[in-house]
């Protein structure tokens, strides 16, 4: 599903350049959950965001079910996150003023068929439809988690990218989230790609890839 | 129609997370589209009244008065000529085509006096067309008659001014009063048509052949009797212009006057005074609107500042939104639909709050104001397009946002 040929990211600061990745190659299958482990810096942030087509490589080729994506036009882009990613922050970025069930319609907002029947079964599947006309700021760490993991999966996209879901959460929540991913992912074989810190974490996906410095260091089959 | 209606309730649910913000931004374009409004219904209202006052004249109404004289170079006013005869309107009458009446004048000052009242006014003498003329209409009484002209009696009409000052609440119809040296009857009081100069309620008019009697008319050096002017009245406005263009010439010829000669007469129609005021009050009505505008366009720099504010404030809404498969335009629509809601919602209360303080003002300032459909459709029009322009820049801002800076932003 997705296939990474040397791909380099370079980002000017000032005059110098820092290089955040360099000449990375990674393939990762349909229906595979893979973990991205690295330090701080180490650059699998920016990796996470070229998969998102939120970012364009300096160099390489990126293919998408494949087409390749690497160099298309920003609206071209934002086309292909509306339709195929879902996205999970570590800082769940739900919007304070609206409803947890508007958040999750939000999610079907820029695909062009909104439909808010979907938005109640997908906030049902994180168990929280009980919990629809709350606002973010009266719902939990973890449920907020879980209203964002609604909003990603509400379109039904192939492929979901989490950034660190757990970051901010007690090893409580952190542990039902990372349920409630691992069983969308085997129930409806998405695509999950996951940063993570925590080894524990990691051990849950297929696969881990290490990351150091903007390179791959090491992959591991779990 | 089913993304607006969705760009629409974005844009009312960012609008309504700031209640006091927003209502101030919206208070910024009322003043300015209310101030519009209000200054110009009365430039409109002043010009709707003194439009009504000169039709009530009639629209086909022409009038010649004397020109300049020139003597030695130095030119004099107007009306200094003495130049208008008897003789010129007759001749208008019959060579001049399209014309329906035709009503020489002569006025003269003289005391008027009625039991203890006294009165220095100008008395007219005219002959029975001016009535129909300048449309007159007596409230009791009636005008004189034709054969009250052709006998040269001595009967008066009284403009309603000059009778509430001689003969105060009392009938004056076939009262005496006295002209000068001469007694004369009143025989009617005409319609106040409405104070302004010029206005009929201060006339006095008897026959022009009494008049003759009483005032020893001047005669011009060809022989001429001398008028003060003539008014007429034309069968087809539409040929305003040209029947001018006629009178011109024969008076030229009937004054003997040398091709490099300046007229010694002036002709006005009340076609081409309406034209004038229109003129210059759509001048001053638009002075006011543009004065009124800079409130508008403060406005619009306020609704600016807040939507570039808004647009900083909402960065990582923008970075969510654009990692949800937004595009630039679905961005830039929310603000600038946000920025148009403001505006449109500020044009639509300014214009409830103009049109109240035009009506008040009518109603304590008595000032003439008036409120036209385009006056209306203009200032919501421009405040949405304030909107628009003010909103683009922000908007645009947003659209262009980088979704991982926007995402990391606190």
């Amino acid at each position: 599903m997705i296939r990474l040929e040397g791909i380099t990211k370079i980002y000017p600061i000032g005059k110098r350049e820092l290089v955040v990745l360099q000449d990375v190659d990674l393939n990762i299958a349909n229906g595979e959950m893979v973990a991205i482990m690295g330090a701080s810096g180490s650059g699998k942030s920016t990796l996470l965001n070229l998969i998102g087509c939120l970012d364009k490589p300096s160099a390489g080729r990126y293919f998408l079910d494949g087409k390749e994506v690497g160099h298309l036009s920003s609206g071209e882009l934002a086309n292909i996150r509306s339709q195929k990613i879902g996205f999970v922050f570590q800082q769940f970025n739900l919007l304070s003023r609206l409803s947890a069930l508007a958040n999750v319609e939000l999610g079907m907002r820029y695909t062009g068929n909104s439909d808010r029947k979907k938005a109640i079964e997908a906030l049902d599947k994180v168990g929280l439809s009980d919990r629809a006309n709350h606002r973010p700021t009266e719902l939990s760490g973890g449920e907020q988690q879980r209203v964002a993991i609604a909003r990603a999966i509400v379109k039904k996209p192939p492929l979901i990218l989490a950034d660190e879901p757990t970051g901010n959460l007690d090893s409580r929540s952190g542990a039902e989230i990372i349920s409630i991913l691992t069983s969308l992912h085997a129930d409806q074989g998405i695509t999950l790609i996951m940063i993570t810190h925590d080894a524990n974490i990691a051990h849950h996906c297929q696969r881990i890839v290490y990351i150091s410095d903007g390179k791959i260091v090491r992959e591991e089959k779990v | 129609m089913k993304s607006f209606f969705q760009m629409f309730t974005t844009a009312w649910i960012g609008i309504a997370t700031h209640k006091l913000r927003s209502f101030l931004t919206i208070m910024g374009i009322v003043i300015g589209v209310a101030a519009v409004i209000s200054l110009m219904s009365v430039g409109k209202g002043a010009q709707a009244s003194i439009l009504s006052r000169i039709q009530s004249l009639g629209a086909n109404l022409i009038t010649i008065s004397p020109g300049f004289v020139s003597s030695g170079g130095v030119r004099g006013g107007f009306g200094g000529a003495q130049s208008l005869t008897l003789e010129d309107a007759q001749a208008i009458a019959q060579q001049v085509p399209y014309i329906d009446l035709v009503a020489p004048s002569y006025s003269a000052n003289m005391q008027l006096v009625a039991g203890s009242s006294n009165l220095n006014s100008r008395v007219t003498g005219v002959t029975p067309e001016y009535q129909g003329v300048y449309n007159l209409k007596t409230d009791v009484g009636s005008f004189f008659s034709e054969s009250d002209y052709e006998e040269g009696a001595r009967v008066v009409v009284l403009g309603s001014t000059v009778k509430t000052t001689l003969f105060a609440d009392n009938d004056p119809v076939d009262q005496k009063m006295r002209l000068g040296n001469n007694i004369v009857r009143v025989v009617g009081v005409l319609q106040s048509k409405g104070n302004m100069p010029g206005s009929t309620d201060d006339a006095v008019m008897i026959p022009f052949t009494a008049m003759q009697q009483m005032v020893a008319q001047q005669k011009t050096s060809t022989g001429g009797h001398r008028v003060s002017s003539i008014a007429l009245t034309i069968t087809d406005v539409n040929k305003t212009e040209e029947i001018i263009a006629e009178i011109t010439s024969l008076l030229r010829t009937q004054h003997r006057l040398s091709d490099t000669a300046s007229d010694d007469f002036r002709i006005m129609s009340t076609q081409e005074m309406a034209e004038t005021v229109t003129e210059t009050t759509g001048t001053m009505t638009l002075l006011l609107g543009a004065i009124a505008a800079i409130s508008l366009l403060v406005g619009g720099i306020g609704v600016m500042n807040i939507m570039l504010v808004s647009v900083l404030e909402r960065t990582r809404e923008i970075g969510i939104r654009k990692a949800l498969g937004a595009k630039e335009r679905d961005i830039w629509g929310q603000f600038l639909v946000e920025a148009a809601f403001l505006t449109f919602s500020g044009g639509i209360i300014g214009v409830t709050v103009g049109w109240g303080a035009s009506y008040l003002m009518a109603h304590f300032a008595t000032m003439n104001t008036l409120v036209t459909l385009d006056i209306v459709v203009m200032a919501v029009s421009v405040s949405v397009g304030i909107g628009l322009f003010f909103g683009f820049y922000p908007a645009w801002n947003a659209a262009r946002l980088n979704p991982i800076e926007a995402l990391r932003s606190e």
